[in-house]
């Protein structure tokens, strides 16, 4: 904004003592000399966001703890209203009602102005939590071995028949929610016996993949040079959990004729953003920008298919961190579905094709809060609407309520199951008993409140496009 | 690639929207793209047509009657009273919820303020506080929502001259809610009947809140509430407190966040989902390539810049403050497809010195020609496939006139109605 530019050359900058001065003749800005209210720093300046907040609380009206907790202030709080406080006041202490924000980041699709406040809240979060909760804390611990997802399903997809049994042992749960605060309530997901990697490494890996998508290319026409190349960002849950949606993905692409690589990752970060986990999240950011970023120069484009991964990559990494490559990668990184849109004529192709039952006639799609932000809300039931024996239904614009680990904390579960009340009742009252999604903590949620078996769209596309 | 329709209509407020759903309905392939949410939710859910003249006159008892006679520049003459009534019949239509369409003329509507509005439709929660109603009206505010003063309102409403008894009174709203309890939270806990505490009880909430009310009332045939009675099951709470009440029960429309107005914004989406549009919100439409004819535009996600193409285009992005029109020290100017919106050169003269005074800011926007296409400085249509809707449009001053819904339903509809017969 021309305000608060630099003065020019010729500034007197010295109004006041001017007899000429009338205040209904304004200053026109040539004298404006700004003042530097808070002095450098390296961190990311959330100033302009906060001075753009006009109080309207809309963001308020899109909180999904607030309508159920009337112990929660509310994103404005937590963003524009509580960062200034932190400025005027060098003591002021980040309200503990920050810990109940679940980083669902509705507010940011919410706010009419731009403010980036799930920026200000992960801010806020991360100062919270490295300067005032106690590191010897079992609340600490137990988040922390939550927002570390990976390192727990990495050492049960070496067993996973034993952690599927061991995880779910009665007793052993009591313990966990009495002594680290683990609700006993949700089961956990099962592990795969075969995790996404391995079952990459079978196909023949990168290799493979250009086979088989020079071969589609040739089926389809296209040309078998054309630069068709993503990296499959897959996420911990397709790795350890759910390895059918990262086939569907590679199947799917590799009929569209794409090569796929899957680089070395870590976790998106998402669960230790939302967990104040800042330190751990860089670290996995760290690599995962190194990784892809060398892909990026190489034309590669980075494709998740969790839409809270798509996130962090697209939105909170160059939000929060300052890593070479980091904006790059950002501005390369779509959502599976979203890039086959742009780059596919994947409206006419869903419309050709038809599906038989296998996975079901009628699905109950649920959105996730991360798809919002990425305007991908939609794309699931716009696209499925055409595609003959399917149906697929929206449950509705409400937040499912898990938000990650948020819904496994059991003084959480309550609050978490609350939010999830309408998914459940609109679930309930649609035609289809199989539920959709492509969060994976959503597609939990989904299933412990119904009992439904939830698929990623992915999987409904390999269904109709990959024979 | 893109990301293809035949209609792509660039933003999400009621221009947007209707356009949106009259290209639909009239069988075209539409999609929507909005920066973010949609504004409505920023609006008391009141749709005014014509309240006042451009000089002041009114308030105005036929909307309709007044149109042929505003400035030639003014959109509802682009349209003409045609498309005017055109448009609300879509509207009405598309909202069965709302009120006011048996007749022309101006409803008269308190407001949150305690001042009167005249306006074309409101919604059923409104209807039984029409001022033309001479039943005496209890108005009750909530301690908490602190932008209802009840008996300010009610006393305002006396000294406008309303032809009624009425009385103001706050009550505190059971239960223990924060004091910055959001709308939605009232809404959600009256749309459940939740328990609140009162007196170390547990009582439904539509109980407690009747039980306090009951003590104000003294004879009144109807009471005023501010507009948080519930949001999926508005009507059945509204019902519901009416008749353990024994009187009508009305909503009194509030500032932002309102609830009335995400109503009115979950009606439009639904319907236009039915009609079978596509639409996605959270992200802007930056740019655009194409000279004379726009062939595609960008909307910019983290710096990713996502292609999308029509055949024909809707700018409906908003005025002023809806940054569809910017301005700075420079100029004023349309930030998506940089067309060219008049203002003087200097700019001591967008402005009057007084506060309510006449300025010219209120007005600028794009200018048009008869099929709503912006023009650029020579008169020329600036792109063939181009159409702006609502309050990006110039030569109205919506905020002085109470005409903001009803330009952004006309030459929204309007704007759809030509770009679909295009596409066709």
């Amino acid at each position: 904004m021309s305000d608060t530019e630099s003065p020019g050359p010729d500034a007197s900058g010295d109004t006041e003592s001017d007899p000429s001065f009338d205040p209904a003749e304004p200053n026109t800005g040539d004298s404006f000399e700004p003042v530097d209210v808070f002095p450098d720093s390296d961190d990311f300046d959330l100033r302009p966001g906060a001075d753009s907040c006009y109080k309207c609380s809309t963001c308020d009206t899109n909180c999904p703890v607030a309508e159920v907790d009337d112990d929660f202030p509310g994103p404005k709080f937590q963003g524009p209203e509580q960062w200034r406080l932190k400025q005027t006041d060098d003591d002021y202490e980040v309200d503990d009602s920050i810990m109940d924000c679940s980083n669902c980041m509705r507010c940011d699709n919410a706010c009419p102005s731009g403010v980036p406040l799930s920026q200000m809240h992960n801010t806020a979060r991360g100062q919270y939590v490295d300067e005032q909760m106690s590191k010897l804390s079992v609340e600490y611990w137990r988040n922390r071995i939550l927002a570390n997802y990976r390192t727990s399903a990495w050492f049960a997809s070496k067993v996973p028949r034993l952690a599927n049994f061991a995880m779910n042992f009665g007793p052993a749960r009591w313990a966990m929610d009495k002594a680290m605060g683990i609700t006993d309530e949700r089961e956990f997901p099962a592990f795969a016996t075969e995790t996404f990697t391995e079952w990459w490494a079978k196909q023949g890996g990168a290799a493979g993949s250009r086979e088989r998508a020079r071969e589609a290319r040739e089926r389809r026409g296209d040309p078998v040079d054309a630069d068709k190349q993503i990296a499959y960002f897959h996420g911990c849950y397709s790795e350890y959990n759910t390895p059918e949606v990262g086939k569907a993905l590679v199947r799917v692409y590799e009929h569209f004729g794409y090569e796929v690589v899957v680089p070395d990752q870590g976790c998106s970060g998402t669960p230790m953003f939302a967990n104040g986990m800042v330190d751990d999240a860089r670290r996995h950011a760290e690599v995962n920008v190194s990784s892809m970023s060398d892909l990026v120069d190489e034309g590669y484009d980075a494709i998740a298919s969790c839409t809270s991964c798509s996130m962090a990559l697209r939105q909170e990494y160059p939000e929060l961190f300052d890593i070479e490559g980091i904006d790059d990668v950002a501005t390369h990184t779509f959502e599976s579905v979203e890039y086959l849109r742009i780059h596919e004529d994947l409206v006419d192709e869903v419309r050709e094709a038809e599906v038989d039952d296998e996975l079901a006639e009628e699905f109950a799609y649920h959105a996730p809060c991360h798809a919002r932000n990425q305007g991908l809300d939609r794309q699931a039931v716009e696209l499925f609407r055409d595609l003959d024996g399917a149906e697929i239904e929206d449950v509705g614009e409400s937040c499912s309520g898990i938000s990650g680990t948020y819904g496994w904390k059991s003084e959480k579960y309550e609050k978490s199951m609350a939010i999830g009340e309408e998914m459940f009742d609109h679930m309930d009252h649609a035609a289809g008993e199989t539920g959709m999604t492509e969060c994976p903590t959503c597609a939990m949620q989904m299933e412990h409140g119904t009992g439904y078996e939830v698929r990623h769209p992915l999987e409904l596309l390999e269904a109709a496009l990959v024979e | 690639m893109a990301i293809e329709s035949a209609v792509l209509v660039v933003g999400g407020g009621l221009a947007g929207l209707t356009s949106a759903l009259a290209a639909a309905r009239a069988g075209a392939d539409v999609r929507l793209v909005s920066y973010k949410q949609s504004t409505l939710r920023h609006a008391s859910g009141l749709v005014d047509v014509l309240g006042y003249t451009p000089d002041g006159d009114g308030p105005l008892r036929d909307p309709y009657e007044a149109i042929p006679d505003l400035p030639l520049t003014h959109p509802y003459r682009t349209v003409g009273v045609s498309t005017v009534r055109d448009a609300m019949s879509l509207f009405d239509e598309t909202v069965p919820t709302y009120r006011g369409d048996h007749t022309d003329l101006n409803a008269l509507v308190p407001t949150h303020g305690g001042t009167i509005k005249p306006t074309a439709r409101y919604p059923a929660s409104a209807a039984a506080g029409l001022a033309s109603d001479d039943r005496d009206v209890l108005l009750a505010g909530f301690e908490s929502l602190v932008d209802f003063d009840a008996p300010h309102a009610a006393a305002h409403l006396r000294s406008a001259g309303v032809p009624f008894r009425v009385r103001g009174a706050t009550i505190r709203f059971p239960g223990d809610l924060r004091a910055d309890a959001k709308v939605t939270r009232y809404a959600r806990l009256l749309d459940t009947d939740g328990d609140v505490t009162v007196d170390g009880r547990d009582r439904p909430v539509r109980t407690a809140l009747t039980e306090r009310v009951e003590r104000e009332l003294d004879g009144e045939a109807r009471v005023g509430v501010p507009a948080i009675l519930g949001d999926d099951h508005a009507a059945a709470v509204r019902e519901d407190l009416g008749e353990r009440l024994g009187v009508d029960v009305f909503e009194v429309p509030m500032g932002p966040p309102s609830l009335p107005g995400l109503r009115l914004e979950d009606r439009l989406f639904e319907a236009l989902d039915d009609a079978g549009a596509s639409f996605e919100t959270g992200n802007p439409v930056v740019d655009y390539d194409g000279d004379g004819r726009i062939e595609r535009v960008f909307v910019e996600k983290n710096g990713a810049r996502i292609p999308f193409s029509a055949e024909e285009y809707v700018l409906a992005t908003g005025g002023l403050v809806g940054k569809g029109v910017e301005s700075n020290r420079e100029g004023v100017t349309e930030p998506v497809f940089d067309c060219h919106v008049p203002h003087p050169a200097d700019r001591y003269d967008w402005f009057e010195d007084e506060a309510f005074g006449d300025h010219e800011f209120a007005a600028f926007g794009v200018g048009t020609d008869d099929g709503l296409r912006p023009l650029d400085p020579d008169g020329n249509v600036e792109f063939e496939n181009l159409r702006a809707a609502g309050s990006v449009l110039g030569g109205y001053d919506f905020a002085a006139e109470k005409s903001g819904s009803g330009v952004s339903i006309a030459t929204g509809y309007a704007a759809g109605r030509d770009a679909a017969e295009v596409v066709a």
